[in-house]
């Protein structure tokens, strides 16, 4: 039983280093709390419903078209509102109560359009039947979500460090100010890494009908806890620590279901205050102690 | 002649004076008691958030937990202890302290990371008490019935009672020594604590208020309505609607929140009860708004022009 829990636990981790993959690095590069980000995935789960009661489309061809149609939206909205956010006196502070309110115009726009039911897809479509790791069975549609999650975790890895734009973008992330003063388009390496991240949510939101089960508009709030919790167990503000964050999180999940079933949906919260208490400084590599 | 500052002290007063006599003829001439009763609660909460928020800087996105603690607090108390309502009022108020001092430890985070965790924080209290493994207790996710202390005339007015403690609260906030060093201490922790302020003191203090009065309304609200579920009193909507109001009219005045219950709490039982998500879509768009256009609320329209607002 251990030993399934804890095989579970890393490909469940797997798929949630996916879904605080953007929000991570969002935060990063512009240290401002994407709090739409679980309602963005939300949309991405939409998509991949809609596509496929309306015309067939297997969640795969979606996530590739979310990650075209997100990375595009993303740079216009960027541009719209983080440029004018940041100039702010308490940014950060401020994001979080501004980026909560798109998250309640996505929410209020998704029930109004298609209702507040619960929407899912038929499993069968990631293959048929479990596949069996040390005696665990698990059903395949994990295993291509987590697949997909290595493979998102690995493009971000490569755009940041074997690209030009992922240089420029590094170079944003360690200070703002003097890249701006080193002639870096600081705003459209910021849009980009919006952009990067709202397809990467959306990316997340395709497959979570498998994983959750089922998808509802109001199912954002708790997605943001969950992701936040992931990334700031991880490293915040470092994209590539999120798998650590993931898979703890995937594993300690796992491990309360297994043996204190009632009490799992508990563990994200608890473990987000332990962390934010108790190594602050040290996980998360930045000073956000002030008192 | 009065002096300036007696003459701010006498106009807040009045303003206290209008708005707990006019919510209390209210109840008489109108006959919407429940929506009364919500506006008295919103006032209440915006201002105990404005404590908080508006003189420490501190937003807890969680402020819900305190809320839902009282409720259930004043719940527990009828149920298993068979305390007449009052009484259990003071089971409220201690639920919604112990919560407080038990998150003291979050005040050392600041900004987003505060407000997260304090959210974290109210979802795992919620968590709790909706667990079906504690029916015996707080009957989980299946609601309490408190019918036999059911009084809807006389919590009314305790809630006005606490309505009126509130808003007084903020007045002396403003016009004391201690609400300017708080003020301090939100702009500049660091400063402040070289003029000598007590950082910790003070921010503890503000905290610990600021629970009281949720936990307070938390209780009521359980006394007024009598019978609810963990999903009501920990609609994490308590937090928006407080958040948006203070924010709408401005924090750290005392007529801001209140011009933003007033205005937006109005609307919405005008067109929102009807259509919920028409009403969610027009708040967030108005959060966007504010964020970007006016960061200090309706009054600053009036400060920025050098204008003093109570």
């Amino acid at each position: 039983m251990l030993t399934g829990a804890l095989i579970a636990g890393v490909i469940f981790g797997l798929y949630f280093t996916l879904v605080g993959l953007g929000l991570n690095l969002v935060f990063g590069v512009m240290r401002i709390v994407n709090l739409a980000h679980g309602d963005v995935l939300m949309l991405g789960g939409i998509a991949a419903w809609a596509l496929f009661s309306g015309f067939g489309l297997h969640p795969v061809v979606t996530a590739l078209l979310v990650l075209v149609v997100f990375l595009l939206a993303g740079l216009p909205l960027y541009y719209a509102v983080v440029p004018r956010l940041l100039r702010s006196r308490d940014a950060e502070m401020l994001s979080l109560i501004l980026f909560f309110g798109v998250s309640q115009m996505i929410e209020a726009v998704t029930t109004i359009s298609i209702g507040a039911t619960e929407r899912s897809l038929p499993p069968r479509l990631m293959g048929v039947g479990p596949i069996i790791l040390l005696g665990t069975r698990l059903p395949k549609a994990w295993f291509f979500s987590a697949a997909v999650s290595a493979l998102a975790v690995l493009a971000v890895y490569l755009y940041l460090y074997r690209t030009r734009l992922g240089t420029l973008t590094r170079a944003v992330m360690v200070s703002r100010d003097e890249a701006l003063a080193t002639g870096i388009d600081v705003n459209l390496v910021s849009a980009i890494a919006f952009g990067i991240s709202l397809a990467l949510a959306g990316i997340a939101g395709v497959f979570a009908p498998f994983i959750m089960g089922s998808i509802t508009p109001n199912m954002g709030v708790a997605l943001n806890i969950t992701a936040f919790a992931v990334i700031v167990v991880g490293t915040l503000g470092n994209p590539v620590g999120t798998i650590l964050g993931g898979i703890i999180y995937g594993v300690s999940v796992m491990l309360m279901q297994t043996y204190l079933s009632s009490w799992a949906n508990l563990l994200p919260n608890l473990l987000l205050i332990a962390v934010l208490l108790v190594r602050p400084e040290g996980i998360l590599g930045r000073k956000v102690r002030r008192a | 002649m009065l002096n300036s500052r007696t003459r701010r002290a006498v106009l807040d007063a009045a303003i206290v004076a209008v708005v707990v006599a006019g919510m209390g003829i209210a109840r008489g001439v109108y006959s919407n008691e429940l929506m009364l009763f919500n506006f008295v609660m919103f006032l209440t909460l915006s201002q105990g958030l404005n404590i908080i928020y508006g003189f420490t800087g501190y937003l807890p996105f969680g402020y819900v937990g305190f809320f839902g603690a009282g409720a259930y607090g004043f719940a527990l108390a009828v149920m298993h202890l068979h305390l007449p309502a009052l009484a259990a009022m003071g089971c409220a108020a201690l639920a919604a302290l112990i919560l407080a001092v038990v998150l003291l430890p979050l005040l050392r985070l600041s900004g987003a990371y505060f407000a997260i965790a304090s959210m974290a924080a109210a979802q795992a209290l919620y968590e709790v008490i909706a667990n079906p493994d504690l029916e015996d207790v707080t009957k989980g996710p299946y609601g309490v019935s408190l019918s036999n202390v059911f009084a809807p005339a006389l919590s009314y007015y305790v809630a006005l009672a606490i309505l009126a403690v509130t808003l007084l609260l903020v007045v002396w906030l403003r016009n004391s020594r201690f609400g300017m060093s708080l003020q301090a201490i939100r702009d500049d922790s660091v400063s402040a604590a070289m003029a000598g302020i007590g950082v910790v003191h003070g921010r503890t203090v503000a905290w610990v208020l600021s629970a009281l009065i949720a936990g307070l309304v938390g209780g009521v609200f359980a006394w007024h309505i009598s019978v609810f579920y963990p999903d009501t009193a920990f609609d994490l909507s308590v937090s928006i609607f407080s958040t948006v109001f203070l924010l709408f009219g401005g924090a750290t005045t005392l007529l801001g929140p209140l011009l933003g219950v007033f205005i937006l709490y109005g609307v919405y039982n005008v067109i929102g009860i009807a259509v919920p998500q028409y009403f969610q879509f027009t708040y967030g768009a108005l959060i966007v708004l504010l964020v970007l256009f006016l960061p200090n609320g309706l009054v600053s329209l009036l400060t920025s022009r050098g204008i003093r607002v109570p």
